[in-house]
């Protein structure tokens, strides 16, 4: 300390009476600085807010004592996972909400509510409930299977007659739902990390289930070779649409949301022309848009026997999302996708070629959807036809933008719709609930995610530093 | 109205922002807050005007203790700040500004429009503030935006007025209108805290003037105390505010630039047939006012803008096609002039940002795959080597101060091989100790026979670094200069002045040891003043 610092302290005299300062206001009506926040921990937080130069520039909450304390700020902050979580289960009240009340029995009860106060409520919660629980039991498992399979005399006979798959056909769903989901995802997910948005994974999948499904019918290879050349073909199917899209911006600026919807329509029409023709790709004697089936080689092998249909589609799908999540975090070349993706001119002084790299991830981000199409012909559906793409170009969207854009979240917002897309049949079977639930739940999982002060507001969480995917929205469409 | 404050401490998590800091300001004082960026200035003012909760101590107006609760407590109170970013409406009037939120109204319920337009007449007339209540704050200059802001707080009566870093924004001549009116605002009785980083003109405008450094108060001292002892309080040993450098020994000559010319994105020629060399072991200083075409030329050297003619050398390699890759592959090192637009990565690691442009080289990758252990020991090491005050290495760069994000820049580019230097603006935004670091540095650079050029709107810091002084004005280079010419001289350069000596000049005088060199660059730029246009 300097000559003149008049008070030495008298120890903690300013105990003033005006100011009961013992527990602090949580929150000052300002704060220039963001509460501590443990970023290592949960590195999804894409902090992007210009800190103001005075305050410290590095907060760290790791004081001894402060770990859970810590933690449990940051789950009541909002950071992305809590938001994610809370989220989901918001959608799943919106949709038990909007299920129950749609329900004609329900209604009824509830015209009766004055006289029958109680059964209007169990109505509706039952309705709610019950369309979930079918949902849980056609898409992870089921408890009558399980009764069904101890009842069995041996466990060789109950392997034999099917009922172990049975208890596992649920989740083997599940994975089957997930796998073009998961893929088609990481299509979106890879390009986002490069600041790109991928909108067309529709037109990159489209362009490798066509090329699957042709080597698969169109030519003949021996057992184990062919399987391979057409998952290959996927991959190179999609990879070329997705290369027109990164090479149309690198050479002209083009932006890729256009450049990526215009394609879809594209591939859609292309698709139908394709199938319209005898001598192109659609069935010998066939009127339908259907292509011939493709060979038996070409089918991806079952991982579990012939009762569930989880196939070699699903482990491609998991070795793809390491392999992004390798790329983006351990190469030099998802370093510079990084790079790109958060400042592009930085990368380019840095000395990143940065046209190379956009064709380069479309390219890439093309061949996951054309897997996706592979695995989808070459899994389950076995012919083509002009519906095949369904909507895993848009649900490709959704689950990037849960997943936040990572490999991980990828999987796991794939299994979860998945699950949901595994569930929906039972559920609409015994509680007569509409398949269209599942959108429904999709849409509004999206739409709390993409609006983290909503859910934030909802649940009473305070504001976290980080943008979250609100600004995953916002920020793609930067170019 | 006398103002104090007693054992002030504010924490951050394990971070003191400010530590027992005891602080007097007497009625009618201009009270000085001089210390580094970071040293906790503002934290203390945002203590003092209710936006942050002290940890400990108190704050006592005429003897009185106070708590402020939110900043309306301490406009209440008679404190008044004005930002280094205004808190304005632009699309408002002056008056309306001034009335906001303190809304006066007739007894009708309107706006009384006419009483609030006097009292700004009245502030303005009484202080010479000369501010018109009538127009739109958007048209205004930001000189006189910053007196707006002061207006508001004298409207509401503030007797004591808190000034955060008001000459940021501000051109020299503002900067002694601002002073003067800091003046009658003392003479009329109202304390001043103002708050800079800047020795100069805490010395010409303070009463007292008190010194914090890492959030404490390290010294108080009257105007008096000459710069180099203010300087040595602020960071804590002796600054030499003048780098102390030998004579350059100039070599061969590395970078050699041939009658450039370079286009902006939109076609407008920005440099036009520039032509100089630097020698290994000199520093070339490009001066001129900004705009001028300094930036393209960097970027061109860079490879960033294409070459429209001309060429560019490295050791007699052509380079004037080479991408920026191979440029810094050949040992051209780069501190951009926007360190956040093109320097750094805000959302990477101040490990990743170390490594921004030498990610795929050995040690740090092999093949395509990276070596993390390699970037994150590395940077360990820089971080040590240039004192980046950072809590890790894997904190965003973002979330750094200017100064530690230019150490970053600077760890990055002089951590390899270099031949040649390019650093524009190296200084800019910066606290006199991290100016002090960054020109050590540069010159150590020069030292080791690298060739450095720097682009600089400071003259201070050409005068100070350069061996050799460029002057650009609208894309040209108008003279080469030593460093012994007089401010005057290079001032008429700037401006367009034509270069009168140039013809008379013997080439070996311009650049003292490097003068032959100079010989075919002066006489482009000189004989054909304005010859595009």
């Amino acid at each position: 300390m300097s000559d003149q610092t008049p008070a030495p302290d008298a120890p903690q005299e300013p105990q003033g009476p005006q100011e009961p300062e013992g527990p602090q206001e949580p929150e000052g009506p300002q704060e220039p600085q963001g509460p501590p926040e443990p970023a290592a921990a949960l590195g999804e937080i894409a902090a992007a807010s210009p800190v103001d130069p005075e305050p410290p520039a590095s907060e760290d909450g790791w004081s001894p004592t402060g770990r859970a304390r810590v933690i449990w700020d940051s789950v009541r902050e909002g950071n992305s996972i809590t938001v994610t979580l809370l989220a989901i289960l918001a959608a799943l009240v919106v949709g038990g909400l909007l299920n129950a009340f749609t329900n004609t029995t329900v209604l009824h009860a509830w015209g009766n509510l004055f006289s029958a106060p109680g059964n209007a409520f169990a109505q509706a919660w039952d309705t709610a409930t019950g369309a979930y629980v079918e949902m849980f039991q056609g898409s992870i498992f089921s408890p009558h299977t399980v009764a069904a399979l101890f009842q069995q005399a041996s466990i060789g006979a109950a392997i034999h007659d099917g009922y172990l798959s049975a208890v596992f056909y649920p989740l083997s769903e599940t994975c089957v739902q997930a796998t073009p989901l998961i893929l088609a995802g990481l299509a979106v997910a890879l390009p986002y990390q490069a600041g790109l948005f991928n909108i067309g994974a529709q037109s990159q999948f489209i362009g490798g289930i066509i090329v699957a499904t042709y080597l698969g019918y169109g030519v003949s290879l021996p057992f184990g070779v062919h399987v391979v050349v057409c998952v290959i073909g996927g991959f190179v199917g999609g990879a070329a649409i997705g290369w027109v899209v990164g090479e149309l911006k690198a050479r002209t600026g083009a932006h890729e949301v256009i450049v990526t919807i215009m394609l879809n329509y594209i591939m859609i029409y292309f698709l139908t022309y394709l199938l319209s023709f005898g001598y192109l790709m659609q069935a010998p004697h066939s009127t339908n848009q259907i292509t011939a089936p493709i060979a038996g080689n070409a089918h991806l092998p079952l991982l579990f026997g012939s009762h569930l249909r989880i196939n070699a589609g699903f482990l491609i799908a998991l070795a793809c999302a390491l392999g992004v999540w390798w790329l983006l975090s351990r190469t030099t070349t998802g370093f510079e996708f990084r790079a790109i993706g958060k400042n592009t001119s930085a990368a380019r002084v840095a000395g990143i070629n940065v046209e190379r790299n956009w064709v380069l991830v479309m390219l890439l981000a093309g061949g996951l959807a054309g897997l996706a199409g592979a695995a989808v012909v070459q899994g389950t559906d076995f012919t083509l036809n002009f519906q095949s793409y369904g909507t895993y170009g848009i649900d490709a969207i959704t689950v990037a933008l849960l997943g936040r854009g990572k490999a991980g979240g990828c999987v796991l917002a794939g299994l979860l719709f998945g699950a949901l897309h595994a569930g929906a049949p039972l559920m609409q079977a015994v509680t007569s609930t509409p398949v269209d639930m599942v959108e429904v739940l999709q849409a509004v999982i999206v739409l709390f995610v993409a609006a983290p002060p909503l859910i934030r507001a909802l649940f009473r969480l305070r504001a976290a530093r980080a943008g979250g995917v609100g600004l995953v929205l916002s920020k793609g469409w930067n170019g | 109205m006398e103002l104090e404050l007693k054992g002030i401490t504010k924490r951050f998590g394990s971070l003191v922002a400010n530590d027992r800091i005891d602080l007097s300001v007497q009625t009618g004082q201009v009270h000085a807050l001089l210390g580094e960026n970071g040293a906790g200035k503002t934290t203390l003012m945002n203590v003092l005007y209710g936006l942050l909760q002290p940890d400990e101590g108190q704050i006592l107006l005429d003897g009185k203790p106070t708590a402020f609760h939110s900043p309306k407590d301490a406009i209440a109170a008679g404190i008044g700040m004005v930002h280094q970013h205004f808190m304005l409406v632009p699309v408002f009037t002056v008056a309306e500004n001034v009335t906001l939120g303190i809304e006066e109204t007739r007894r009708s319920g309107l706006l009384d429009r006419r009483k609030t337009r006097g009292d700004v007449r009245e502030l303005s007339r009484r202080y010479g503030l000369d501010v018109d209540p009538d127009a739109l704050v958007e048209n205004l200059p930001v000189g006189i935006q910053q007196r707006v802001e002061i207006i508001k707080a004298l409207v509401r009566k503030a007797s004591v007025l808190i000034l955060d870093e008001p000459t940021a924004v501000l051109t020299p001549a503002e900067t002694e209108d601002l002073f003067r009116i800091i003046k009658q605002l003392k003479d009329g009785g109202t304390s001043v805290v103002f708050i800079s980083h800047k020795l100069r003109e805490v010395q010409a405008i303070a009463d007292t003037i008190t010194v914090l450094r890492r959030g404490a108060v390290v010294g108080e001292r009257p105007p008096s105390a000459t710069e180099d002892e203010l300087a040595s309080l602020m960071v804590g040993r002796n600054v030499q505010l003048r780098v102390s450098k030998q004579a350059a020994t100039p070599g061969d000559v590395v970078l050699e630039v041939a009658d450039l010319t370079v286009a902006d994105e939109a076609g407008r020629v920005q440099v036009n047939e520039v032509s100089f060399a630097v020698r290994a072991g000199e520093i070339l200083g490009v001066a001129g006012v900004q705009g001028n075409g300094q930036t393209e030329l960097c970027e061109a050297l860079m490879g960033l803008l294409p070459t429209v003619a001309g060429r560019v050398t490295l050791d007699g390699h052509d380079l004037t096609r080479a991408t920026p890759a191979q440029r810094l592959r050949a040992g051209v090192a780069y501190v951009p002039e926007d360190r956040q637009e093109d320097g750094l990565i805000g959302d990477f690691s101040v490990a990743d940002n170390m490594v921004l442009d030498m990610y795929n080289q050995p040690p740090f990758a092999s093949g395509i795959i990276l070596n993390l252990g390699a970037i994150a020991s590395t940077a360990a090491e820089r971080v040590a080597e240039f004192d980046v005050r950072t809590t890790s290495t894997a904190t965003l760069v973002g979330t750094l101060s200017g100064g530690n994000q230019q150490k970053v820049i600077l760890a990055r580019e002089l951590g390899r091989e270099l031949k040649v230097l390019i650093a524009s603006q190296p200084t800019r935004g910066l606290d006199v100790g991290s100016i002090e670091f960054v020109h050590r540095r540069i010159v150590e650079q020069r030292d080791n026979g690298v060739a450095v050029l720097i682009v600089s709107a400071e003259l201070d810091e050409i005068y100070a670094l350069a061996d050799r002084i460029a002057v650009m004005y609208e894309g040209q280079i108008t003279g080469f200069r030593p460093p012994t010419v007089p401010a005057e001289e290079l001032g008429r350069l700037m401006a367009g002045g034509h270069d009168e000596t140039s013809g008379s000049f013997p080439a070996g005088d311009l650049a003292a040891p490097a003068g032959d060199l100079a010989a075919p660059a002066p006489i482009p730029g000189a004989e054909t003043p304005g010859a595009d246009q």
